[in-house]
């Protein structure tokens, strides 16, 4: 039988420069299920989803994917949409994704058009990325997250930037992305617009 | 392969585009080689002699120039990250990465070579020589120097150590250049036996550039 996967965090411990930041943090949240990180600036939010994504190393504990693709790390099935946008400046719109989907996605892709129209910027599919405003990078960085079918997505702030209009858009994402099974970690200040578990960390 | 061809392909792109940096090195080559016949002076001789050596130099420092940007670029916007988590082994990323440098920053120095020659009195065998020994050469400098460009990567100021970390690693490489350059062109020695010795410098890089530069981009998370 085919477990539903499950995304278990037990006992995590986080240092940053000698400080510790969080500890004995247990999480765990289900197919379907989107998980909000909310605590204060400095709680630690980021720092719990870069742990999750393998880009730092837990102090003590461990994160698990139980029911996940087969040998496969917690990473390997995640899609990690940071502050940082991950985009070309000198490349246009097509060639940053078409080269984050053959190399992340390696084949198994959603075609590139698609993509960029259901995140609304399918009309500056050839202006080099350079051009683009504070919200069309956003929207960018999350056709991404379609271009390539991963099970986790960790969304670190991901309405930033967005407008209102972006921000519907992206939580009817995200709700197609939940009924198919997938998982969704987001560190949040505001409401996501779909119902989530909340984790609170720090005090 | 699709992911690495990839990874290929856009850093070639980038490079080769405006502010990409491609040129640079090249242009840095040029300005050393075409400055070095003023600062000797006439002898026709003594740059005959001496042109394999500034050949070699100019090679050398000009693909330091453009090495601290190998990783410092996809660190400072986010795409490390995403290369570091993805199904990619990350030594196979780092390896595509120094290819794609070698064949964007590299290559051209090989190809201006010939040219260069000219300005420092050699002739068709010995720049054929310099040549082919930047050929078998380069690779070793950017597979050594991306070890560097990895341990400098998330300092923001890293060009200088860089080239502090890098330079007596490169030592062996300009010396077997050199020297087999010299032995096609004066001998006495055989040009076999130190040209042996550089394309088997270029091999042992490849093999250890690649892991070495891995951990220490693991090890350098924060």
């Amino acid at each position: 039988m085919q477990l539903s996967p499950r995304l278990i965090g037990h006992d995590v411990r986080c240092v940053r420069g000698g400080r510790e930041v969080f500890s004995s943090l247990a999480f765990e949240a289900r197919a379907g299920e989107a998980l909000a990180v909310t605590g204060h600036n400095g709680a630690g939010k980021t720092s719990l989803l870069r742990l999750i994504a393998g880009l730092l190393l837990p102090a003590g504990g461990t994160i698990a994917i139980e029911g996940g693709e087969g040998e496969l790390t917690v990473p390997e099935q995640a899609h990690y949409l940071g502050h940082r946008d991950a985009l070309k400046p000198a490349l246009s719109v097509r060639e940053n994704l078409t080269f984050w989907a053959d190399f992340l996605g390696g084949g198994m892709t959603r075609p590139i058009p698609d993509c960029l129209a259901a995140v609304g910027i399918a009309h500056a599919i050839d202006l080099p990325a350079g051009y683009l405003s504070a919200g069309q990078r956003r929207r960018l960085s999350l056709a991404r997250l379609l271009a390539v079918p991963r099970l986790l997505w960790l969304l670190d702030e991901p309405t930033a930037a967005l407008d209102v209009a972006g921000q519907a858009m992206f939580a009817g994402l995200m709700r197609e992305h939940l009924a198919g099974g997938g998982l969704i970690v987001a560190a949040t200040h505001g409401p996501l617009g779909i119902d989530t578990r909340e984790l609170r960390i720090g005090s | 392969m699709t992911a690495l061809g990839a990874l290929i392909r856009r850093d070639i792109r980038i490079a080769l585009r405006i502010g990409g940096g491609a040129l640079i090195g090249v242009l840095f080559f040029l300005t050393v080689v075409v400055l070095m016949p003023f600062a000797v002076g006439p002898d026709l001789a003594l740059l005959t002699r001496l042109g394999p050596a500034i050949l070699w130099l100019g090679a050398l420092l000009a693909s330091l120039l453009t090495l601290d940007r190998l990783f410092t670029a996809d660190h400072e916007d986010g795409s490390l990250d995403l290369i570091i988590m993805s199904r990619t082994p990350l030594e196979l990323a780092c390896a595509a990465k120094a290819l794609a440098h070698w064949l964007a920053a590299g290559l051209p120095l090989v190809i201006a070579t010939p040219v260069l020659g000219l300005l420092l009195n050699l002739d068709a065998t010995a720049t054929g020589a310099v040549a082919l020994t930047l050929l078998a050469g380069t690779p070793a400098l950017t597979f050594i120097g991306m070890i560097g460009a990895a341990l400098a990567v998330t300092m923001s100021r890293g060009g200088l150590l860089l080239a502090v970390l890098v330079l007596p690693l490169s030592i062996p490489v300009l010396i077997f250049g050199v020297a087999a350059s010299q032995a096609a062109i004066v001998g006495p020695l055989p040009f076999g036996a130190p040209f042996s010795i550089l394309c088997a410098l270029s091999l042992v890089s490849f093999v250890i550039g690649p892991f070495a530069a891995a951990t220490s981009l693991r090890n350098g998370l924060d």
